[in-house]
């Protein structure tokens, strides 16, 4: 009797452990431009292959939120396997006439930029299904902004854990500092997700991140 | 000599808490947008709940698919900093906050056709103007 109690107790520890551990969503937060699609290509390249969604230069490329399910990720002889969810970036205005800047019709522009406020509003209400977030920040851009502040405050009151990656480090304007001094309470992981820089260091923070989804 | 590049002057509203303290969420964000849906900035005293801001960025995209002309919002939120405060008055300032909501800070919404950039900085604040 007491050898079935423990073998079952021991059963359930180890199915919650191994139930926390598989296929935790991850979303990529972030305002527009950050590269946040970059990053869920570099990981989706490593692990499986394949690509979650395109990137441009021209703001809000990704306006529909994009997954990659099963995402086996092995580090130092650990194995976890993630949901990646790819969200479109928040902003606060979205004007047509920005997107004729880099030589869009306005027609063009003006469904790009309808297409974008309903995925701003499609990233927000996704928030809630996310177990942890990374926060992805353009390392050479000022850090202080309330959409950041605003992403960083919602995850913290529905308690989601969050890492914060400072992204585009290969830049000459790049801040990694500027990013940790605005967010001193938060792991900060500067990486290049274009060019595959520092990668190592992020997937440490991924699976310290993942320890507390 | 070369004239200064001047703009044509914009409004404020100073929208006090006791205003809306007693307001639903949607209540208190509608109010906030339609200020700024008349072309004026709004000076909040205090701030929103994390999930009212998020609900405002929802709101002002939703306005944009449907009010002409308006291209969303600048918002800023300013706060005190308490990381130099000791523990006693950190304590003390975090109860107050959680017992009649963050009334030290103040927020700044700005329509996005008169307000181009709030630039926000630890030691300062700027906001710049559409010309």
């Amino acid at each position: 009797m007491v050898i079935k109690i423990m073998r079952d107790f021991a059963k359930r520890i180890f199915s919650s452990i191994f139930k926390r551990r598989s296929n935790i969503s991850i979303g990529f937060y972030g305002p527009p431009n950050a590269g946040k699609t970059s990053l869920a290509n570099r990981i989706c390249k490593d692990w499986t292959g394949e690509e979650i969604g395109t990137v441009s230069k021209i703001p809000h490329e990704t306006r529909n939120v994009q997954f990659k399910e099963k995402v086996e990720i092995s580090y130092k002889g650990k194995k976890i396997t993630f949901k990646l969810v790819d969200t479109p970036g928040i902003a606060t205005k979205i004007d047509y006439e920005d997107f004729l800047k880099y030589g869009m019709g306005k027609k063009e522009s003006q469904q790009r930029a309808k297409e974008a406020t309903q995925g701003v509003i499609e990233s927000i209400q996704w928030l809630d299904d996310m177990n942890a977030v990374i926060v992805v920040l353009d390392s050479t851009q000022n850090p202080y902004s309330q959409v950041n502040i605003t992403i960083i405050g919602n995850l913290v009151a529905r308690k989601i854990p969050v890492l914060v990656v400072a992204n585009k480090i290969d830049m000459k304007k790049a801040d990694i500092k500027r990013v940790e001094s605005a967010f001193p309470e938060y792991d900060v992981v500067g990486i290049s997700a274009k060019y595959g820089k520092n990668m190592d260091e992020f997937y440490e923070s991924l699976f310290k991140l993942a320890r507390k989804a | 000599m070369r004239k200064p590049k001047t703009i044509n002057g914009f409004s404020l509203r100073f929208i006090p808490f006791a205003e809306i303290e007693a307001l639903s969420s949607g209540d208190r964000i509608k109010k906030i947008l339609d200020v700024a849906l008349e072309n004026r900035i709004v000076i909040l005293q205090g701030r929103l709940k994390a999930e009212e801001e998020s609900r405002l960025i929802e709101d002002t995209m939703v306005m944009i698919g449907r009010v002409k002309g308006f291209k969303g919002i600048e918002l800023s939120v300013l706060q005190p900093n308490s990381n130099n405060l000791s523990i006693v008055s950190k304590l003390k300032h975090n109860l107050a906050n959680a017992l009649v909501s963050s009334h030290d800070a103040l927020t700044i919404i700005g329509p996005a056709s008169i307000v181009r950039e709030i630039r926000k900085d630890p030691k300062k604040v700027e906001i710049f103007m559409k010309r």
